[in-house]
């Protein structure tokens, strides 16, 4: 598999406070990055730094050349969703393809609708949606212009354990078409569950970039199995890369 | 920048209710501001207690004055409720049917013509300070208005009187001689007498009395002068430093437009920005390399808008009025200058809130609590408030565009002072000025 997202040295500070210290890895295509650790680990500062809506102090992030009809590198959901809720599912689509300066926005509106299901609901105001329907327009509003790199940051936070297993599929079906996704999550069972690959970090540091079963192996013994009790372990020995 | 300007649109065209409270409240807010100043102070309500008896008069030589006239001029000054007794006033106030009673005593006449005491009214009234405040400001200038009325007839009178001692005639005094000599004309007579009489101690006692009798014609003549200059000691004459005298009513509607423009430009452009920060829209907006829209082009794109919209409204608002009051539409060209830069100054100061609001409701009452005391600053008159207070006032209302926007549109409307062109240029360095402000408080996008 190819690099499709390049994290060298990623460094951010906002004034005394460390959010971020030399952080690296490469996600690939087809690939599920996991970015897990505890609360003010630096998680949501990874993501939107990958995503562009903050810059790094130091370090740097690269892709490959955005697919045609996309001037973007990456396609990026933000936790809360970023849509208007007095526009329609469509409308808030086309308005986001048209802001992107994708070449068809129509199609791409159609393209979108039906990869994530929600044809039916197109001409539904966003508003009236449930959280998880919302959560999907938001998640095919960072997926316009087909990115080669998706950034998410905890999707699934605000969902119930139907709407979260939806949702994961549709992420997961577009991690198989290609896709490279990047996402921050609370859940650990999410992480070990959807996560090809699991960065932890904590304290602005990564401690750990592998796979799950790997996080398993490492951490000390006494987790039993569990993932979750694993990771915390993990955390307590205060392992370093 | 335009799809975002078609979806903006598309939003307030949703969003109906908001629209229509956006445009009915500031207009009703305008109109009753423009109400309250256009309307001068109605008369207060007032009992007339008139115990003077019927026909009594005040005499001023041969002539008689009515002291009923008083009480007719006292009449027209006030809205009267005639009172029998005292007792009747003293009720009337009261029960609040009236807001003060005026007591004309039956020693009015009596007092006046003696030349020695002056005449007294008695006023009876009630109520909380600013009732009484009202009652003395009113009422007081009522009395001063009839007390100078009555005065000039007594001043009359009493030049008529003077005139008759000057010139001769008939003093229609019972008791006084029929077509007297009058003092202008003794001391030629007189000198005629002199010429035939033989020098001697006679011809230079004729003579000094010719030289009293002129002295006091001259005198008498000044005394004249003197009665009006004590009847109204001063006159006015009024001097309009700069511009044109502007009447109340445009001056009224100059601003409840201008109160109407801020609230629809100032509210909808905080609204406006909020709202992206409330979607959590402002990072995925604003999010690069590249940005699906800059800063400057959001901020931009939110204040014309606001600007546009308000300036709609306010100049349907000076249209609509210019059938009830007469506005000169040949300066058509220069409202609609004025306008335009209120309104963009407005939505610079509205984006301003916006970016530095979190949330709409939070960047709606912020706007609401800054543009309401503005406008009222805005038209505290000089010398109404202490030289200190009055200016801090003015270098607040100097910061914020309500006052430079008022005074644009007097200009173009009334072609009132200051010039058109100075308020404009300070509408425009407040334009930039506030959209400064408004690009620091969007530095963040989350």
């Amino acid at each position: 598999m190819s690099v499709a997202l390049s994290v060298r040295a990623l460094g951010k500070h906002f004034g005394e406070l460390q959010a971020l210290r030399d952080v690296s890895f490469d996600a690939h295509e087809r690939e599920m990055v996991a970015v897990v650790g505890p609360n003010g680990a630096g998680k949501t500062t990874l993501l939107s730094i990958i995503a562009g809506t903050q810059n790094a102090t130091s370090g740097s992030v690269s892709g490959p050349s955005p697919a045609d009809g996309s001037a973007r590198e990456v396609g990026w959901a933000p936790q809360q969703p970023a849509l208007y809720s007095k526009l329609s599912v469509a409308e808030n689509l086309r308005l986001f393809a048209r802001l992107e300066g994708v070449a068809d926005p129509d199609r791409e509106v159609e393209r979108m609708l039906e990869q994530t299901g929600l044809s039916a609901r197109a001409d539904d105001l966003l508003g009236e949606l449930s959280g998880g329907n919302r959560q999907r327009v938001n998640v095919a509003v960072g997926l316009l212009g087909n990115p080669p790199v998706l950034a998410l940051d905890e999707p699934s936070s605000a969902l119930d354990p139907r709407q979260r297993e939806r949702l994961w599929r549709f992420i997961r079906g577009l991690a198989d078409a290609g896709t490279s996704v990047v996402f921050s999550t609370h859940n650990v069972g999410e992480a070990e569950r959807y996560g090809d690959r699991v960065i932890v970090l904590d304290e602005g540091r990564m401690i750990f970039d592998g796979t799950p079963g790997e996080l398993m192996q490492a951490a000390p013994a006494g987790a039993g199995g569990d993932f979750e009790q694993a990771l915390v372990a993990f955390l307590s020995e205060g392992h370093e890369l | 920048m335009r799809w975002l300007l078609r979806k903006d649109l598309l939003i307030l065209r949703r969003s109906r209710l908001l629209v229509a409270l956006l445009v009915i409240y500031p207009v009703a807010i305008a109109l009753l501001i423009g109400l309250a100043i256009s309307r001068s102070p109605s008369k207060p309500r007032v009992a007339i207690v008139d115990e003077t008896p019927p026909g009594q008069t005040v005499q001023i030589g041969s002539e008689r004055v009515e002291v009923s006239q008083y009480a007719q001029r006292l009449f027209s000054q006030v809205q009267a409720v005639r009172a029998q007794t005292r007792a009747q006033a003293v009720d009337k106030v009261k029960s609040g049917e009236v807001l003060a009673a005026v007591v004309i005593p039956p020693d009015v006449a009596a007092r006046l013509s003696s030349g020695l005491r002056q005449a007294q009214l008695e006023i009876i009234y009630n109520g909380d300070a600013l009732q009484q405040s009202l009652v003395q400001s009113q009422l007081g200038s009522a009395l001063a208005q009839a007390n100078l009325a009555f005065s000039e007839r007594i001043q009359g009178a009493a030049v008529g009187v003077i005139n008759l001692l000057l010139k001769g005639g008939n003093l229609g005094v019972l008791g006084a001689p029929s077509n007297l000599i009058g003092l202008a004309q003794i001391p030629s007579q007189l000198r005629g007498i002199i010429a035939r009489q033989p020098p001697g101690r006679d011809r230079a006692a004729l003579e000094r009395i010719a030289s009293f009798a002129e002295f006091a014609a001259q005198n008498l003549t000044v005394s004249k002068n003197v009665l009006s200059t004590v009847g109204q000691p001063i006159q006015v004459h009024s001097t309009l430093l700069h511009g044109r005298r502007t009447p109340l009513n445009t001056f009224a509607v100059v601003v409840a437009v201008s109160v109407s423009l801020m609230f629809v430009c100032v509210l909808l452009a905080a609204g406006g920005v909020a709202l992206e920060r409330e979607e959590h829209v402002l990072a995925r907006l604003l999010r690069g390399p590249p940005a699906l829209l800059s800063r400057e082009g959001l901020l931009a794109e939110k204040g014309v808008l606001a600007a546009a919209c308000a300036f709609a409204v306010a100049f349907a608002m000076l249209a609509g009025v210019s059938a009830f009051v007469p506005l000169d539409w040949s300066r058509v060209g220069l409202w609609l200058v004025a306008l335009a830069l209120g309104a963009l100054a407005f939505g610079a100061l509205g984006v301003a809130i916006g970016a530095a609001a979190r949330e709409v409701r939070a960047a709606s009452l912020l706007a609401f609590l800054l543009s309401l005391p503005l406008a009222f600053l805005a038209l505290v008159p000089s010398g109404s408030v202490s030289v200190g207070l009055y200016d801090t006032i003015g270098a607040i209302s100097f910061v914020f565009p309500f006052k430079a926007t008022l005074q644009a549109l007097d200009a173009a409307v009334n072609g009132a002072a200051p010039s058109l062109g100075g308020s404009l240029a300070h509408l425009a360095a407040l334009t930039i000025a506030f959209g400064v402000v408004a690009r620091l408080g969007l530095r963040r996008a989350d």
